[in-house]
């Protein structure tokens, strides 16, 4: 369950101020799958930004499963981030110098699990995106729609409360783009919350609900 | 911060990292480590080794391991036939050389002289008398002629002159020395010892980078003592040389203990040398600690500006690594193993390099400095203090770099934002 209450962001640059987001209310159940949507500016990815605690708001509440994920510390955030958060972003985000496996194996490392688990739940989070056999290629000998997967892959090996996902199919064809979202609705189906933000009403139409942003508000909401 | 976990999750990104970076990449900082580290030892070892070439040489050329010298209050050492009698008893000497000593003065070109005013092409020198062979054997003497030839056991009237004290071969002006001019050997020049004046041939050139041999006329032993007016056999020096591994103060105190003390000075090599060779020694340390700290901070800043550089390019790859919750913690420890990786492999390579290579070719050939035959000085417990001081530089320029990125925001380092 996420909640966020009167989400306020604004960038300065200079003098200038500029308000994205003005004040936003929004609340997503366990197991959704939402779609944010909107024109290009309307601060949906800021939105998200926000939500998912990689930018610190300029004022508003955000709660994760009823704590103030708001008054965290850095740390606190990191560490929320790491076990309970999936991150899909719209460029992949993988490291480049890291095999298919190893992109998922490390923030599995980081949660504390033996090189030897950590790799046996990533191959496993790697055959359910139909990747068995890339295993050892590096993200630049993968296609785009491949290394998406990988991604996804990372977001979900350890069974993440709420799934983040920028704008996943902005760089891939129509057929990778299919592909991507019919594992979305898959996870969606296995009870995965989904967060996602999408310019495309193709791929909106796979979320349970729909949220319009325009002008840093919320301008409508509709189920799908 | 150096949790295990923190630990385990950077050596992970590590290893990663440097296995799958460019070759040429890698080569060229491991390059400049490798070269960081030479300059950090071979700067100080050759500045060291200058002096450390005279301490070798005045060793190997006069003074042996140990030298006996007449006391303070003779002009030579009290019964040395029984001295060196009893020397020659010990198993721990290997060589022994006798010397005579004297001040005296040599003269040129007093035949060609037009007027008793006109000053005379001459110098003081100190005449050494030595029985030739011994001599060689012991300093290898012969070795150093330049011109001429060496002398012969049977030789008289014939002497062996420094570089110094002749014009054509001095290197430079000496203070205090007016070098002859127009002598080569087969030259007549005039040696005066007391008050007592002979015409001898100059038989040949010895070129030393000791001064003391350099500014020394050698004879024949029998001929100066009848200079000098000596009808007994006490020398005024007797060099010692010792069997490989004996120690010369072990030595020292042993002949102190037999009362050879009451006869004559004994000095170890060590003891002889004049404190000015030490100060200088101490100096040129001083300088090349001065050049490798230089060079050191040069290090420092090379590696921080390549951390930085390759923590810039990567700052994306930070920002998503923080993003999907990497700790700040594991990211600059991922930093610092690679900067101890390029540290390490240089110096591991300067090891070779430097104890493989530089010492050994520079010792059997040493570097030919106008005043030694310098050698390169490399203890190893002042190499590995070195390598200590680079490693901690390393890291230090490693790690702060890696922390200015990482302490960025998240999503504007993930985004690219300024």
């Amino acid at each position: 369950m996420i909640e966020v209450k009167n989400l306020v962001k604004t960038f300065k640059d200079g003098p200038k101020e500029t308000r994205v987001l003005k004040g936003i209310d929004f609340s997503s159940a366990s197991g959704e799958f939402v779609a944010i949507m909107g024109r290009s500016g309307a601060g949906k990815s800021t939105f998200l930004y926000q939500m998912s605690l990689l930018d610190e708001p300029t004022s508003g509440e955000i709660l994760i499963e009823n704590k103030e994920a708001h008054r965290m510390s850095e740390r606190e955030k990191m560490l929320l981030r790491l076990a309970e958060f999936g991150y899909v972003f719209q460029d992949y985000a993988l490291l480049p110098e890291l095999t298919a496996l190893e992109n998922v194996v490390v923030p599995l490392l980081m949660q504390g699990l033996t090189k030897n688990a950590a790799e046996v739940k990533a191959g496993e989070a790697l055959e359910k995106v139909g990747l068995a056999s890339r295993f050892d290629n590096l993200p630049g000998q993968l296609s785009g729609g491949e290394q998406q997967r990988v991604a996804i892959s990372r977001a979900i090996a350890h069974g993440p409360s709420i799934l983040f996902a920028d704008e996943p199919t902005a760089n891939l064809d129509r057929e990778s783009s299919a592909v991507v979202m019919k594992l979305f609705e898959g996870l969606h189906r296995a009870g995965q919350t989904i967060i996602m933000v999408t310019h495309e009403d193709e791929y909106a139409k796979f979320a349970q609900r729909v949220v319009t942003l325009d002008e840093g508000k919320i301008v409508s909401e509709r189920k799908s | 911060m150096f949790s295990p976990l923190n630990i385990g999750v950077g050596w992970y990104l590590a290893k990663r990292a440097i296995l799958r970076a460019s070759i040429w990449t890698t080569a060229l900082i491991v390059f400049v480590m490798l070269l960081t580290f030479l300059n950090l030892v071979v700067v100080t070892g050759v500045l060291v080794g200058l002096v450390e070439g005279i301490n070798n040489s005045y060793r190997t050329q006069y003074t042996g391991d140990l030298i006996l010298s007449a006391l303070p209050t003779k002009d030579y050492i009290e019964n040395t036939p029984s001295v060196i009698a009893f020397l020659k008893t010990l198993p721990q000497v290997s060589l022994l050389t006798e010397r005579y000593q004297a001040g005296g003065t040599i003269e040129a070109n007093y035949l060609t002289r037009t007027s008793d005013t006109e000053k005379p092409n001459a110098t003081g020198a100190q005449i050494i008398g030595i029985d030739p062979s011994a001599e060689n054997l012991f300093t290898g003497l012969a070795s150093h002629v330049i011109d001429g030839a060496y002398l012969g056991d049977n030789d008289y009237d014939q002497v062996m002159v420094g570089n110094f004290l002749l014009a054509k071969y001095a290197f430079g002006n000496q203070p205090s020395l007016t070098p002859l001019t127009n002598v080569d050997p087969g030259s007549k020049i005039r040696l005066s010892v007391g008050g007592v004046t002979r015409e001898v041939i100059v038989k040949g050139v010895i070129k030393s980078k000791i001064a003391l041999l350099a500014t020394s006329v050698f004879v024949p032993a029998s001929e100066l003592r009848t200079l000098i007016g000596r009808t007994d056999q006490n020398v005024g020096q007797i060099a010692v040389r010792l069997v490989p591994g004996s120690d010369p103060n072990a030595f020292e105190a042993l002949l102190l203990r037999s009362g050879i003390g009451e006869e004559a000075k004994i000095q170890t090599f060590a003891e002889s040398i004049p404190n000015g060779v030490a100060d200088i020694k101490n100096t040129f340390a001083m300088l090349g600690n001065g050049f490798s700290s230089i060079g050191l901070i040069v290090a420092a800043i090379t590696i921080f500006i390549v951390i930085f550089v390759n923590a810039l390019t990567r700052r994306k790859f930070i920002g998503i690594l923080k993003g999907i919750g990497i700790s700040a913690e594991a990211i600059e420890i991922s930093y610092i193993f690679q900067s101890l990786f390029y540290a390490a492999l240089g110096s591991a390579l300067g090891l070779i390099v430097l104890y493989g290579v530089l010492v050994p070719l520079i010792a059997a050939h040493p570097i030919n400095f106008p005043f030694s035959d310098g050698v390169l000085v490399a203890p190893i417990p002042g190499t590995l203090l070195r390598i200590l001081l680079l490693v901690a530089a390393t890291i230090i320029a490693g790690y702060l770099p890696a922390r200015m990125i990482v302490r960025k925001n998240t999503l504007d380092s993930i985004l690219g934002r300024a």
